[in-house]
């Protein structure tokens, strides 16, 4: 093995232990920001021994011991320095639960609770919500800080303050490193999905910045989703959202010109769709229905399921659509779903149906500044040959979105319905 | 779209298990390694990069179209070259070869004895790089959705 292929070889052992590691130790010394700090010191030993010794045949097992040995040493220390500390009693039972012979085995028992422990502190309501993200893709993503700067478009300085407040704000706050009980449960579960989705969002369809779609965002939720999935199989909702992103992320492809700019599900090449992910959508969507009734995530993933079902737009079936958007209307009612409903009901019932629920949000405050307001009424408008108050509405969402790939695509739209060349609205 | 950060994450693998002379006849693994590949493929699912897996029945019971200019000759199996034919796959997606490799290199011996697994990456269309022009590109778009009618 050459340096680079060990390199390589660290990096991806990396990837794939980090979260483990991190989780055991945080369990161990019961604050993530040390926890990390220690698994960091564990990868710097690596890169030192690996290249020369050869990556150990079990690679987790050495990062995790040296790790441990670093903790142990540094709260000997901490316990000669401190002996009056008031926390002398624990530190010193952790030492010893530190020094334990079995100790990577008993990890490896607990490997799954730590790794949801570690998710559920790092999405803890108590942070920011920019700040869960980025401490979720640190600690369970295994991206650095560099990556993660990058995917958001945000200065490094930035993110790595965001990491470090957070890790601050849950030690002065003393967020047990434990999984939630009872009512408290849902809520936090809650919040964690809440973190996954937003991250999978911001790939799918970003909010900023030149480009339409940042799919390795997409990718690094998705993945979070599926570990997740797995560490609560009986969490309908968990299904639900990794149900929903499958199917969107099977639409990655085709939803992407050759120049960039972003093709709308209508007029997406469907044979495009990636057909392993919509299967492994549907098998989602399937293991989230055998809990009972849908939950929000569900419900969004079975309007995504109606999509991925049809071969062509003719084929979808807005009737089940509307229906089900009725459905996530009164479990989370917003003017968001409502709008989402009204498109449907265009669809189903034709434009003037749709137009008559789009013009009752009108005055809705929240979707004051909202260019898919304007971009669904511009749509409606023009399907009605209203054609001047069409290109006013999509002239209006061009100048409220954020994203310079779908101002194009509204701007082209606009254009057109402007003019009397005679030319044919396609929308279906 | 940045092409380094497509690169970086949006890869796929097929992992390949090559067959051998007991896959060929048809020999079902032990209980033991069953086990120890139903684990390593939890393992897999557990962390999010597993997309499918299935094993491959002997080459007996599948037939090849060889082609010459424009004829076509059916060969049924089994096919000879043992060391080249596959007996099983998994679908990856990580973030690059050295993941794979990793991953590969914790599964369990899939035979008795002598074994090779094959790690190749999936072709993305961005792979194609300049060769795949947007009017190729829309060729080829234009020739799945014909496919995608006929369905």
């Amino acid at each position: 093995m050459t340096a680079t292929d060990t390199h390589q070889a660290i990096d991806a052992v990396w990837r794939i232990e980090a979260p483990k590691v991190i989780a055991g130790l945080a369990r161990l010394v019961r604050d993530i920001g040390l926890a990390e700090d220690l698994a960091q010191d564990a990868l710097v030993a690596a890169l030192e021994q690996w290249p020369s010794d050869g990556v150990p045949r079990n690679p987790g097992a050495w990062l995790m011991a040296a790790a441990k040995n670093r903790a142990v040493d540094q709260l000997r220390r901490k316990t000669l320095l401190e002996r009056k500390h008031q926390e002398l009693g624990y530190e010193i039972e952790t030492a010893q639960a530190l020094a334990a012979p079995d100790l990577v085995s008993a990890l490896d028992d607990d490997v799954g609770d730590d790794l949801l422990r570690l998710i559920f502190t790092a999405c803890h309501p108590i942070l920011p919500t920019e700040a869960r993200v980025a401490l979720t893709l640190r600690l369970l993503g295994g991206l650095t800080t560099t990556e993660i700067a990058r995917a958001f478009l945000v200065p490094e300085p930035t993110i790595a303050q965001r990491i470090v407040r957070a890790k601050r704000t849950l030690a002065q706050e003393h967020v047990a490193f434990e999984l939630p009980r009872g009512a408290d449960r849902s809520a936090r579960l809650s919040s964690v999905l809440e973190v996954i989705y937003l991250i999978f969002n911001e790939g799918y369809s970003a909010t900023a910045g030149g480009d339409w779609m940042r799919p390795a965002l997409c990718e690094d939720a998705l993945r979070l989703g599926r570990v997740l999935a797995e560490l609560t199989p009986r969490e309908p909702e968990v299904h639900g959202l990794v149900a929903l992103m499958e199917i969107q992320a099977s639409r990655a492809k085709a939803r992407v010109g050759p120049g960039g700019e972003p093709i709308l599900l209508f007029d997406q090449n469907r044979a495009l769709w990636d057909r392993l992910l919509i299967r492994r959508g549907l098998a989602a969507l399937e293991r989230a229905d055998g809990f009972g009734p849908r939950g929000p995530y569900a419900l969004q993933a079975a309007i995504a399921a109606c999509h991925a079902r049809a071969r062509t737009p003719e084929e979808t079936n807005w009737t089940e659509i509307v229906r089900l958007y009725a459905d996530l209307a009164r479990l989370i009612p917003s003017p968001v779903v409502e709008l989402n409903r009204a498109v449907a009901v265009g669809m189903a019932s034709g434009p003037a149906a749709g137009l008559e629920l789009v013009d009752r949000l009108l005055s809705e405050p929240a979707l004051e500044q909202y260019h898919l307001l304007s971009s669904v009424r511009g749509d409606l408008l023009a399907r009605l040959g209203r054609r001047d108050e069409a290109r006013a509405e999509f002239e209006r969402a061009a100048s409220l979105t954020r994203n310079a790939r779908e101002r194009d695509l509204l701007l082209g739209r606009a254009r057109g319905e402007s003019g009397d060349r005679g030319e044919k609205n396609d929308r279906r | 779209m940045d092409p380094k950060l497509l690169g970086e994450n949006n890869m796929r693998f097929m992992v390949m298990v090559k067959a051998n002379k007991d896959s060929e006849a048809g020999v079902m693994p032990s209980e033991k390694l069953l086990a120890e590949m139903g684990k390593y493929n939890e393992e897999l699912v557990k962390a999010g990069v597993l997309l499918a897996a299935e094993g491959l029945q002997p080459s007996s019971k599948g037939a090849r179209v060889r082609f010459s200019g424009s004829k076509r000759t059916v060969i049924d199996g089994p096919f000879t070259e043992t060391k080249e034919l596959i007996a099983g796959f998994w679908i990856l997606q990580a973030r690059s070869k050295a993941e794979v490799i990793e991953w590969v290199k914790r599964c369990p011996n899939p035979m008795e004895g002598e074994s090779e697994i094959e790690i190749r990456q999936v072709f993305e269309a961005e792979d194609f790089g300049a060769e795949f022009t947007p009017e190729l590109r829309a060729q080829e778009d234009r020739i799945r959705e014909e496919i995608a009618k006929k369905k």
